[in-house]
């Protein structure tokens, strides 16, 4: 696939390399010291860097202005963009001020129902959903235009991506669901964290069915298990979250001391046996507050070193 | 039909503490039928308020009546002659009708009886649920019957999101998810094809980020 924008993460995915992006929650306060010291902690590890935008509705220091910091440092942000908190006013102009950085990746999502988290009595927006957003950024990306018609003066050069949740129900229409957003204009996907292998395989051979692997770059997301209590919490907790029992039977088989190893370990594997899965592009290793273990997964699965692209 | 709930009587007994002639007025329409504002909860709230006064040692005179409706100034001009024998008036109607009595009766003090909720179906008896936002531009057409605006936490147009798990919602287990019911609904009618078409970018002008809204029907105007 040719490329369309200047995104490294493009260029990179677009050569046939594997690709491996990571995330960074911003923090929450206006200290931006942890997201530097995230971003120096992955730099050379990961070819983008997600910055989420106030995950599961806890309020942070928003996404725009921590892409922006990364920027600064010249690495390679993708900026997280929910429908949750903003009208298409405030969407649209948020991508024309992360693109006046250069900012050139948005990952373009609905975000978490606002009742998990810190403002639990504020009213949410969702004025256009997160398909509709993958449609409003090409739109100003390809045709220069607002979406109420007035030419832009510069266009945002943003790789549009989005995410897809194998897991959720109902299954049958997850591949029906990765084509409206391919047919809304997707170009990479990061998909919800992959613990049931088997699951994810088969969704990726209805994707392969398709042939929607060959016009979407698809990133399998693993996050890695620091313990049993975190693998227990996922698989009951968290919606649209398949952790199979085996999971959590391989943790609570080794020691406490040693079950972040484990779940390390896991991660591994897994990315070993995703490479092979056809129709895998890359990797989006989510290690949540756990950034300093990114380097050691990517090196231990082959992924290391990254790719240069001009 | 408008679905409303009782408010707790220590909200109502706050705002009546300072009045002696009550009118508590009911409504004959849909807050009869979800039982929250019709004759009986006006019979109710009305003996509630008595005790309370008796208790308290107050005098107060609180008197019971129950309108066709109080959407209509026709049934509100019921009250015309009486209106003046009150000092506050507590409406069990909805948001409509209490603003519509207020409005007819411009120096009575009106409360609110009940907390209006939304438009809905009573599925049985002491259980109400959503069905409709009132966003002024229909889509059922297209998402076979089932509105993802009113019943879809997050009005996806293109749902289900990540969050859909055994048929509900990812706020809580006991709200069924919109999209799952779209999906089922599409397959019992054999449209499920319908699913991959893009549903556009909604006009919320029509919805009340429009401005308050009117109908205007010169046809049938008089």
């Amino acid at each position: 696939m040719t490329t369309k924008t200047p995104s490294k993460l493009e260029k990179i995915l677009s050569e046939g390399h594997l690709a491996v992006t990571s995330e960074c929650g911003p923090p929450r306060g206006s200290n931006s010291e942890h997201i530097i010291k995230k971003g120096e902690l992955i730099k050379d590890h990961v070819d983008a860097i997600n910055i989420a935008d106030n995950q599961t509705s806890m309020t942070r220091l928003c996404s725009l202005a921590a892409c922006i910091r990364l920027k600064l440092m010249g690495l390679e942000p993708v900026l997280q963009m929910v429908t949750r908190d903003r009208n298409r006013i405030a969407l649209q102009s948020d991508i024309l001020g992360a693109a006046s950085f250069e900012i050139n990746n948005i990952l373009c999502l609905s975000g978490d129902h606002q009742s998990f988290g810190d403002c639990a009595q504020g009213q949410n927006v969702h004025d256009i959903d997160s398909i509709q957003l993958i449609q409003a950024v090409r739109h100003m990306r390809d045709e220069g235009k607002f979406l109420g018609g007035d030419d832009l003066d510069g266009k945002p050069q943003m790789f549009v991506g989005a995410a897809a949740n194998p897991f959720a129900d109902p299954f049958e229409i997850r591949v029906p669901r990765l084509a409206k957003k391919i047919a809304a204009g997707v170009e990479f996907i990061q998909t919800q964290c992959v613990y049931n292998l088997d699951k994810f395989e088969e969704w990726m051979k209805g994707v392969r069915d398709r042939g929607l692997h060959e016009k979407v770059y698809i990133l399998a997301g693993l996050t890695p298990m620091k313990s049993v209590g975190m693998a227990k919490y996922m698989q009951k907790r968290v919606p649209g979250m398949d952790v199979p029992d085996e999971i959590i039977e391989r943790l609570k088989g080794v020691e406490k001391g040693k079950q972040a190893d484990e779940g390390i370990k896991i991660c591994i594997e897994s990315i070993q046996r995703l490479k092979e899965c056809e129709g895998v592009a890359g990797f989006h290793i989510m290690a949540i507050e756990w950034e300093e273990k990114v380097p050691e997964i990517v090196e231990a699965a082959g992924l290391y070193p990254r790719p240069t692209v001009n | 039909m408008i679905v409303a709930d009782r408010k707790p009587i220590e909200e109502i007994i706050g705002y009546l503490k300072d009045h002696k002639n009550i009118l508590v007025l009911g409504c004959n329409e849909c807050v009869t039928v979800c039982e929250a504002g019709g004759k009986k909860e006006v019979g109710v709230l009305a003996s509630a308020l008595r005790m309370h006064a008796k208790k308290e040692g107050n005098e107060v005179k609180i008197d019971e009546v129950t309108l066709e409706r109080q959407c209509d100034r026709e049934y509100l001009d019921e009250i015309r002659d009486s209106i003046d024998q009150y000092d506050a008036v507590v409406s069990l109607a909805c948001g409509v009708g209490v603003q519509f009595t207020a409005e007819q009766y411009h120096s009575t003090p009106v409360y609110p009886g009940v907390n209006t909720c939304f438009m809905g179906a009573t599925e049985k008896r002491g259980l109400w649920t959503e069905r409709c936002q009132g966003c002024g531009q229909c889509i059922l057409a297209t998402t076979g019957s089932i509105c993802p605006v009113a019943r879809c936490a997050k009005r996806l147009f293109n749902g289900p999101c990540g969050g859909s798990t055994d048929g509900k919602c990812e706020i809580n287990a006991e709200v069924d998810c919109a999209w799952q019911l779209i999906i089922d609904r599409l397959k019992a009618l054999d449209r499920l094809d319908e699913y991959e078409k893009l549903c556009p970018l909604k006009d919320w002008s029509t919805d009340r980020a429009g401005g308050p809204r009117k109908v205007v029907r010169e046809d049938v105007q008089q």
